[in-house]
């Protein structure tokens, strides 16, 4: 049976290894529903977020795959029920639409959204949430006209282990390869 | 194997010279002494320094990059050393890629150099610029571009690591001209540990008290071995372990030479055309102990009905094997040669005649069925496995054994018998057409003082023939058997068992190989009767340069026993 996972993968910060690490996916025609990836807590490690739809078998051989890579410091996989996350959504709106009524002023209130930059021609507002949050305000601000949307990958914190714990001790002593 | 534990080699000073010099300077610290290669423009400063070098490393010319790679495959795999390959950029690039996946899914441990344009061109579309790094990204255990010369001595210290640590596997490592020009200070020091790797993880005390437990207080046990005994040069304690606890073993065709043939304890070759009580008795034993081997699916056949009536052990140096393919009652991650040393004190002393004597029945069938006429046949034309039976006869299994891909692989592997190890060098995983004559001009190489052989396909042979020459210029005394039907045997042989004899683009007019080798440089002797066959194989045995015999066989003979596609082990038909 099919359900969602959410693969974390710490790596070395090198030219490449986004690559090789999607090859794997590729090879078992897994679809990346997101990914996202930037510096983590150490220096020069990145860690990969990433969100697949499989079965728990797939994403399990998925995982050591991932593992077994030159470069990767660890790699973990996590049911929806076993990660706290969140996406991000930026919206672009004309200032006009402002203009016209309190409707929008009373979506942006109502889904405590941010307002990030305020210029003539347009206003930038910022959602976190869930998918569904950021899609249910993406309707409702769609008749207003959206000049530009942009939603991010997830990130996602574990509920039930500490990642990388072990791992980071012994790499602050090892020398940085 | 383990490199961890080799000591540091470092030169304490440094030394100014340009990259290229360095790249070689490298390979000497790494005590390469033999390169398969092909230069070209984005290059030259590796060969040119290469000149220099030339009394303490040995550059093969091939015709081909691929020919290269196989080559140092072939070096490789008989020495237990990295194989190493020089290309150019480009196309000299691309042409390594056949070579890189047959090395990685046969972890064979490899470091591919390629030249690269000047950094400052890349992803210009320059001449000859590729972008190998991305190609070879799936084919490759690692691969990294060097665009400064700084970088050389850490990268190549790390290639040759990862190339033959843990699991083996290849590497290439691409320099940007400007890299190979530009100066550096030069010093080595080899790599013994990478943070992000983990080659060798040691196996746990409780599955091993388990694995012990198991296959002491087992009724049916069966061992099946693969190429990670010979990786590990765990054959002494494979065969300890198999004396001592008196259980059958079968061998992958990965695994052949890792143990003798004619060990009464070694009960033959698994797969679809393995013999018949390996394969039919996978599915009666109650435990199986999985050595170094991946349950890949010309072994395993049908997945869901092996061994479902076994407990199953596995032994891999690679996690991601464990529950690959097959799920694992008690997972032994670790060095088989480790490992088996560990295991061996708490493996009790037994017998299984009962067992055995099952193995021994199914041969008896198999040996009237099938082996009796392929290797002692009374009529007709020449078969394959008279011609492999006779050369055991002439070199009593001292041989080492390079097959292509195809019927002639596993007759070969069937019939021929093994007195030593690293012995048996094939394209496995890839199943790579081609690869047998530059595999076994590296092989021969690697082993100068053994009688080596290519067994090839007449269709195989044509893929990489041009690598004649370079067995010719290096008078490399391979003996090259081409056992030619006329056909692409194999697909012949399903297209009539599955596809009602409709022969689609498998016949093969063939050229003359006799003028073709001769006109390389090699002599050719060419055998059609039987009555000649035996006489033929020992004058072309006992040559004493290079040597080709080409024995026309049966031309629709087919290879059986045979696991059919989508059938479980249990369901080998012997005819």
């Amino acid at each position: 049976m099919k359900e969602k996972f959410t693969i974390c993968i710490f790596t070395e910060n090198q030219v490449g290894l986004l690559h090789r690490l999607t090859t794997i996916f590729t090879r078992r025609h897994i679809n990346i529903e997101s990914l996202t990836t930037s510096e983590a807590e150490l220096d020069g490690v990145h860690r990969f977020t990433i969100s697949v739809e499989c079965e728990e078998e797939q994403v399990e051989k998925l995982s050591k795959q991932l593992s077994k890579q030159v470069g990767t410091l660890e790699a973990d996989y996590y049911r929806e029920e076993e990660t706290v996350w969140q996406e991000i959504a930026l919206f672009k709106v004309s200032t006009n639409a402002f203009f016209n009524g309190t409707q929008l002023e009373e979506i942006i209130r109502s889904h405590r959204t941010r307002i990030l930059e305020i210029e003539p021609n347009y206003v930038v507002l910022e959602q976190t949430g869930y998918k569904e949050d950021t899609q249910t305000l993406f309707e409702k601000l769609k008749p207003f006209g959206i000049l530009e949307f942009v939603r991010s990958g997830r990130v996602s914190i574990s509920k039930t282990n500490v990642p990388f714990k072990k791992e980071k001790e012994t790499i602050l002593k090892k020398e940085k390869h | 194997m383990l490199e961890t534990q080799e000591k540091t080699l470092s030169t304490e000073s440094t030394t100014r010279m340009n990259g290229a010099k360095a790249i070689m300077e490298c390979l000497v610290h790494e005590g390469v002494e033999l390169i398969y290669g092909y230069p070209g423009g984005a290059i030259m400063p590796v060969y040119d320094a290469l000149y220099d070098y030339q009394d303490q490393v040995q550059h093969v010319l091939t015709r081909h990059e691929q020919g290269a790679t196989h080559a140092a495959q072939g070096y490789a795999r008989v020495t237990n050393k990295t194989g190493v390959v020089f290309a150019t950029s480009g196309p000299g690039a691309t042409n390594l890629v056949t070579g890189l996946a047959d090395a990685l899914i046969d972890s064979t441990p490899m470091v591919c150099i390629t030249g690269q344009v000047f950094a400052k061109l890349l992803g210009t579309d320059a001449f000859q610029e590729t972008d190998v790094i991305s190609i070879t990204m799936a084919v490759t255990k690692w691969n990294y571009q060097i665009t400064k010369a700084s970088e050389i001595p850490d990268v190549m210290a790390k290639a040759f690591y990862i190339a033959n640590s843990g699991r083996p596997g290849p590497v290439i490592i691409d320099i940007t001209k400007n890299a190979q020009l530009e100066l550096l200070d030069f010093a080595y020091k080899k790599t013994t540990a990478i943070r992000s790797y983990n080659p060798i993880q040691k196996a746990d005390e409780n599955e091993l008290t388990k694995a012990a437990e198991l296959l002491n207080n087992a009724k049916k046990p069966y061992i099946l071995f693969g190429q990670g005994v010979t990786l590990s040069g765990a054959e002494t304690e494979l065969k300890q372990l198999v004396e001592k606890s008196g259980i059958p073993a079968a061998w992958t065709i990965l695994g052949l030479s890792a143990m003798e043939t004619d060990h009464p304890l070694n009960v033959g070759m698994l797969g679809m055309h393995g013999n018949y009580a390996p394969n039919v008795l996978t599915n009666e034993c109650d435990v199986l102990f999985a050595v170094g081997m991946r349950f890949d699916d010309r072994v395993t056949g049908k997945v869901d009905g092996y061994a479902p009536q076994a407990k199953v052990i596995h032994l891999d140096i690679d996690p991601s094997e464990i529950n690959k393919i097959i799920e694992a009652d008690v997972a032994l991650v670790g060095d088989a040669k480790e490992t088996l040393q560990r295991l061996l004190p708490l493996i009790e002393q037994n017998v299984h005649p009962e067992w055995l004597q099952q193995f021994k029945d199914l041969d008896q069938m198999e040996w009237d069925k099938v082996i009796e006429k392929e290797i002692q046949p009374k009529e007709g034309l020449i078969t394959m496995g008279e011609v492999i039976h006779l050369i055991n006869e002439e070199t009593e299994g001292d041989h080492i054994i390079v097959t292509d891909v195809g019927q002639h692989q596993m007759v070969a592997c069937r019939y021929a018998k093994f007195a030593k190890h690293r012995s048996n060098v094939t394209s496995g995983g890839l199943g790579t057409m081609g690869f047998a004559l530059p595999a076994g001009l590296g092989a021969q190489m690697g082993a100068p003082d053994r009688c080596v052989i290519a067994v090839i396909g007449d269709g195989g042979f044509q893929m990489t023939i041009q690598e004649l020459a370079t067995i010719a210029q290096t008078k490399t005394p391979l003996k090259i058997l081409i056992l030619n039907n006329q056909f692409l045997g194999m697909v012949r042989q399903w297209q009539e068992l599955f596809f009602d004899k409709r022969y689609s683009s498998v016949e093969l007019e063939n050229p003359d190989f006799q003028m073709i080798s001769e006109g390389m440089g090699v002599p050719a002797i060419l055998t059609k009767e039987r009555a000649s066959l035996k006489a033929d194989i020992q004058k072309w045995l006992n040559h004493e340069g290079p040597c080709l015999l080409e024995v026309r066989v049966g031309k629709e003979n087919n290879v059986f026993p045979m696991v059919p596609a989508g059938a479980t082990v249990a369901e080998i038909r012997l005819d």
